[in-house]
C-alpha cells in the first residue's frame, strides 16, 4: 500500500510517496539525506534520533511516516544555524559535553526543546529534560552543565 | 585559540562538527552502487551443521560463506592467535557465530531472505557458565587436553603459601563473581568495503585500523598492503571495537573478493547487543591468611569466561592477575588465573581489560575481612596500601610515589566519610562506601618495545604540521590531546596542527588505541618527534619520525610474568553514598566523590569528562547492567532490557586530580581512560552492604538481586 504524506522538514515542504509504515527516521536519513539524526536503539529508548515534531520532542525511530501528514518537523540541520541552535552548540563545545558525539545531535534537540519551554531550568529539570537521551561516554554532568551554560548565555534568546 | 598551560581547558577540535550533526560516522556514508549485507548467524550454541537451505536468490543477491574463501586463503581471523573462524563451517560453537553474509541491493529483500534461510543442526550439550566450562560440560572443548582451559598463568610473591597458611590463626575464604557487561557504544558496529585501484578499502568504526589489516589478510592469502583501512568518526568503543571489527571486516573482505562492489554492513542494536563481544564474567576464589588480625598472605584463583574463541582473553586474564591484589602490598601471595572456554559469544576487551573484575573482588574481599574483624573497612585497608619501591605481585617494584594517602584525605574530607561511616550504623538504610584502585598504563612489561614497536611521524608544510599516527579518536579526546602536545612542544597555535582519522596507507603504525596507552605512549612519541622538528626548524619542510624506546633498568620476562609489569600506574579513590528503600530495595545514590592520580592532565576538561563517564559506567556495572546467558542465548537483547544509566540515575560527582607528573609521559601524563572504570563498583557495593547490614558476593546488584541476597543471608 502506498500513500502520500505532506509535511514540512526544516521549513521545506516535502511530499512523500511510499509505504506509510516507513519510519520517519529512515525518511529523514535515507530519503532526504539528513544524517545528523542518528539511529541508536531502534525502539525509542536512547533518544539519538530525537527530532521536534509539531513542537514536541519525539524519537523518530518509532514514528511511521504515515503519522506525519501535515506535520512540521525540525531536525538538527534545521536548528544548528539558528541563533538558538548556535547557542547550544557553542555551550556544548565550551562545556565539554561532547565525547564520541553519537548521542549529541539528539541531545542538542532535547536541550533546545527544554530551553524553548523552560528558559531557566534547575539542574533537576535539565536532568529530567535529557532523561530520554542516553549517553555512554560522559556520565552526563558536563552535558547538564553545558545546557545550564546555554540557558545563561542565551538568556533573552530563550524568552522569545 | 590561545592557552598558557598544557592542562588548561580548550574547546575540543571535534566538538562543533559532532554537535552540529556534521561528523560522518560509517552509518552516514553511502557510496555509488552500494550493496548491503546482513549476517546469517548460528542459532545453536554447540553442534554440527547438517544442512543449510538457502531460498532461490534473486539476481544481484549472493550468500557468501566459508566456501567463498579462495584456495590460498585460510578461514581464520588473526587477532592474537588464529582460532576465530571468519565463517563457521561444519560445526558451530556459539549462538551468533557468523555462518554467512547475505549481500544485495535491497534491505527489505535481504531481511526476507535472511529470515528464510534454514539451517539444520545436530545440537550438542553446551557449556555456558564458568562452572560448566570447568566441568567440561558436554565434553571438553580441547579433547587433546581433556578440558576447556584456553589459557592460564600464575604469579607468586613472598613465602610459600602452605607455610603462610600453616602459620595463620584464621583463614578467610570467599568467592566473588562479576557478570557480563555490554559496551553499548551508542554507535553500533559497522563497516563498508569497496575497491580502489585494485586494493580492498574499508571504512570502519574501529579503534585499531592496523589490527583489521593484519587480522583479515590471510582470508584471501594477500598482503596487508593490499588492504587499506580508513577509520570513520567512531561513536564510542570502550574496547568493543578493538578486535571485534575484524569479525565484520573478514566476511566483508571475502564477499568483496567475489562481488567487487561497495558493500555496507551495519549492525542494528539487537544484533550489537546479542552478537558482539562482552566483558568477561569472572569467578574469583580469595583465601586470606590472618594472624593477630593482620593479613599475612593471600591466595586467589581467578576464572574468566572466555567464550568460544580466545581473541584477546589471555592478555585480559594476565591483566586481571597483575591487578588481583589491588592497591595493596600483601607480604605473600599466590595468584592463579584460568581462561575458561564456553559455548557463548567470545568475550574481549572492555575498558579496564580484566582489571575491574579482580579489583572488585579484592576490594570487596578486604571490606568483608574488615567487617568480620569489626573495624572500619577504610581503617583496615589503608594499612596495606603499597608504597614506592615495594614489591608488586609480579616481583617488580612500584616506581612512582604512591599518593593514595593524600587522595584519601581529599575524598574523606569532601565526603565527610569518617563521620558518616560511624553514624550510619549497619542496616540503617544509609551507607557510605569507599574503594581504592589502580591501573597499569600501556602494554605490559616491555610489550611496547618487543611487540608493538610504535612509531609516530610529523610532517611539516610551511607553518603547518601534520601528525601521522594510526591511533584513533573514539570519543576520548585523542584528536585534541595529541594536537595540544604537538602544538605545545612546537610552540605553534593548535590550529596549525593537523590530524586526520587514520588511513593505514598514509600513516605509520603507532599501535592499537587500547590499554590507556595513546596519550602516555603515542603522545610521548609525538612529543619527541616535535622536539626534533623544533630543533631542526631551520631546515624547512621536514618529516620527523620516532620509534618507542623502553627505559633501561626495568626488566620484564613475558614467559614467567616476572618483573616490572608497568612503569606507571594510575591511582584512584572513589567514595559513594547511598540510601536504600528497605521495602523495595531501590538504591538511591546521593553522593559520589573521586580523586585520581593520572600524572599530569593534558586537558582538564577532557579528563573531567573521562572521569565522569568511567565512574558512571562502573556504577552501572555494579547496580543495573544485568546481562544473563541462558542455554547459550543472551536474555537481554536490546536497550529496553539491558539498561544503562540515564541522567537521572546518579548525582553530580565531586572530582579531584592528584598531581604526580610521570617522567616518561608527555608533559607528565599517564594513562587514565581505563583507571576511572576500575573501582567505583566496589565503593557502591560497600555502601549498599553497610546500608543494609549484609554482604554481597557478586555484581550487578539490581533490587531483585538485593532481595535475593537478603533472603539468603537471613537463612
Amino acid at each position: 500500500m502506498l500513500s502520500e504524506v505532506k509535511f514540512t522538514l526544516n521549513g521545506k515542504k516535502i511530499i512523500y510517496q511510499g509505504d506509510p509504515l516507513r519510519r520517519l527516521l529512515d525518511v529523514i536519513r535515507e530519503d532526504l539525506g539528513f544524517t545528523g539524526t542518528k539511529e541508536g536503539c531502534s525502539e525509542g529508548e536512547c533518544g539519538a534520533c530525537s527530532v521536534i515534531k509539531d513542537g514536541r520532542l519525539v524519537t523518530s525511530c518509532i514514528i511511521p511516516i504515515g503519522a506525519c501528514n501535515g506535520s512540521d518537523i525540525l531536525t538538527i540541520e534545521g536548528i544548528r544555524d539558528t541563533e538558538k541552535g548556535e547557542c547550544i552548540v557553542s555551550a556544548f563545545a565550551e562545556g565539554g559535553a561532547v565525547q564520541c558525539g553519537f548521542c549529541i545531535p539528539g541531545m542538542v534537540m532535547a536541550a533546545y526543546y527544554l530551553l524553548e519551554n523552560n528558559p531557566n531550568p534547575t539542574e533537576e529539570e535539565i536532568r529530567m529534560g535529557i532523561s530520554g537521551n542516553i549517553c555512554r561516554c560522559t556520565g552526563y554532568d558536563l552535558i547538564v552543565d553545558s545546557i545550564a551554560l546555554a540557558a545563561k548565555k542565551g538568556a533573552e534568546l530563550w524568552k522569545k | 585559540m590561545s592557552y598558557t598551560k598544557i592542562s588548561d581547558k580548550i574547546e575540543r577540535v571535534d566538538a562543533r562538527t559532532k554537535a552540529r550533526g556534521e561528523a560522518m560516522y560509517v552509518c552516514d556514508m553511502t557510496l555509488p552502487n552500494m550493496l548491503y549485507a546482513y549476517m546469517v548467524r548460528s542459532t545453536c550454541p554447540r553442534g554440527k551443521i547438517l544442512k543449510i537451505d538457502v531460498p532461490n536468490l534473486p539476481k544481484g543477491y549472493k550468500f557468501i560463506t566459508a566456501d567463498d574463501i579462495p584456495q590460498k586463503g585460510n578461514n581464520e581471523l588473526w587477532m592474537i592467535s588464529k582460532d576465530w573462524r571468519a565463517f563457521a563451517k561444519d560445526y558451530v560453537l556459539y549462538v551468533g557465530e557468523t555462518i554467512g553474509l547475505l549481500v544485495g541491493p535491497d534491505r527489505t529483500v535481504l531481511k526476507y531472505l535472511r529470515d528464510n534461510i534454514h539451517i539444520e543442526y545436530e545440537p550438542e550439550e553446551p557449556a555456558v557458565t564458568i562452572d560448566d566450562g570447568i566441568a567440561s560440560k558436554g565434553g571438553p572443548m580441547f579433547p587433546e587436553k581433556g578440558n576447556n582451559v584456553f589459557c592460564s598463568l600464575h604469579c607468586e610473591k613472598g613465602r610459600p603459601m602452605e607455610e603462610v597458611f600453616r602459620e595463620a590463626d584464621e583463614i578467610f575464604e570467599e568467592t566473588l563473581e562479576t557478570g557480563y557487561q555490554e559496551h553499548v557504544h551508542l554507535e553500533t558496529n559497522g563497516a563498508i568495503v569497496t575497491m580502489e585501484d585494485g586494493k580492498f578499502v574499508f571504512y570502519a568504526s574501529a579503534q585499531c585500523p592496523f589490527y583489521i589489516r593484519k587480522s583479515i589478510a590471510g582470508l584471501l592469502g594477500i598482503s596487508t598492503d593490499d588492504i587499506v583501512v580508513r577509520q570513520c568518526t567512531t561513536g564510542g568503543a570502550f574496547g568493543g571495537k578493538e578486535h571485534f571489527p575484524d569479525v565484520l571486516c573478514g566476511p566483508l573482505l571475502v564477499a568483496e573478493n567475489v562481488i567487487r562492489k561497495p558493500i555496507k554492513l551495519i549492525f542494528d542494536r539487537e544484533e550489537d547487543t546479542q552478537f558482539s563481544v562482552k566483558r568477561h564474567p569472572s569467578k574469583c576464589v580469595y583465601k586470606t591468611a590472618l594472624k593477630d588480625g593482620k593479613i599475612i598472605g593471600m591466595d586467589a584463583k581467578v576464572y574468566y569466561n572466555v567464550g568460544a574463541y580466545l581473541s584477546s582473553s589471555f592478555v585480559v586474564l594476565q591483566r586481571g592477575i597483575f591487578h588481583a591484589n589491588g592497591v595493596y602490598n600483601i607480604p605473600s601471595t599466590h595468584l592463579v588465573g584460568e581462561g575458561i572456554g564456553t559455548n557463548t559469544f567470545p568475550t574481549c576487551a572492555f575498558r579496564g581489560f580484566g582489571a575491574p573484575q579482580t579489583i572488585f573482588a579484592v576490594e570487596t574481599h578486604m571490606d568483608h575481612i574488615a567487617h568480620h574483624l569489626g573495624v572500619d573497612p577504610l581503617e583496615f585497608k589503608k594499612d596495606y596500601i603499597i608504597k614506592q619501591g615495594e614489591e608488586t605481585v609480579t616481583n617488580g617494584h612500584i616506581i612512582e610515589e604512591v599518593k593514595l594517602p593524600e587522595m584519601l584525605d581529599v575524598v574523606t574530607k569532601e565526603a565527610d566519610y569518617w563521620r558518616k561511616a560511624k553514624e550510619y550504623t549497619p542496616g540503617c538504610g544509609k551507607g557510605i562506601g569507599i574503594s581504592m584502585y589502580l591501573h597499569g598504563g600501556a602494554f605490559t612489561g616491555n610489550g611496547e618495545q618487543a611487540i608493538i614497536k610504535a612509531h609516530a611521524r610529523l610532517v611539516r608544510t610551511g607553518d603547518r604540521v601534520r601528525i601521522e599516527v594510526g591511533s584513533t579518536e573514539m570519543g576520548q579526546g585523542f584528536q585534541t590531546t595529541l594536537r595540544k602536545i604537538a602544538a605545545n612542544t612546537l610552540q605553534l597555535p593548535i590550529e596549525n596542527i593537523d590530524y586526520n582519522n587514520p588511513d593505514t596507507s598514509k600513516v605509520v603504525d603507532s599501535g592499537p588505541t587500547a590499554a590507556s596507552r595513546s596519550t602516555m605512549i603515542v603522545g610521548k612519541l609525538v612529543e619527541r618527534a616535535a622536539e626534533e622538528m623544533k630543533r631542526r626548524w631551520d631546515e624547512g619542510d621536514i618529516t620527523t619520525e620516532v620509534e618507542y624506546e623502553h627505559p633501561e633498568g626495568y626488566p620484564w620476562d613475558q614467559s614467567t610474568f616476572r618483573g616490572d609489569a608497568y612503569l606507571g600506574w594510575g591511582w584512584g579513590v572513589a567514595c559513594v553514598e547511598v540510601e536504600v528503600d528497605k521495602l523495595t530495595n531501590e538504591v538511591k545514590t546521593v553522593g559520589i566523590w573521586t580523586s585520581h592520580d593520572i600524572g599530569h592532565p593534558i586537558d582538564e576538561l577532557i579528563v573531567h569528562g573521562q572521569v565522569n563517564g568511567g565512574i558512571i559506567q562502573s556504577l552501572g556495572y555494579a547496580s543495573m547492567e544485568k546481562l544473563e546467558n541462558k542455554n547459550g542465548f543472551f536474555r537481554q537483547k536490546r536497550m529496553s532490557d539491558y539498561v544503562i544509566p540515564t541522567s537521572m540515575d546518579f548525582p553530580r560527582q565531586f572530582y579531584h586530580l592528584q598531581e604526580n607528573p610521570y617522567p616518561w609521559g608527555p608533559q607528565g601524563a599517564k594513562g587514565m581512560g581505563e583507571l576511572v572504570f576500575n573501582g567505583a563498583d566496589a565503593a557502591y557495593v560497600d555502601a549498599v552492604e553497610r546500608a543494609l547490614g549484609t554482604t554481597f558476593n557478586s555484581i550487578p546488584i539490581p533490587p531483585e538481586d538485593i532481595e535475593e541476597a537478603l533472603k539468603k543471608n537471613a537463612q
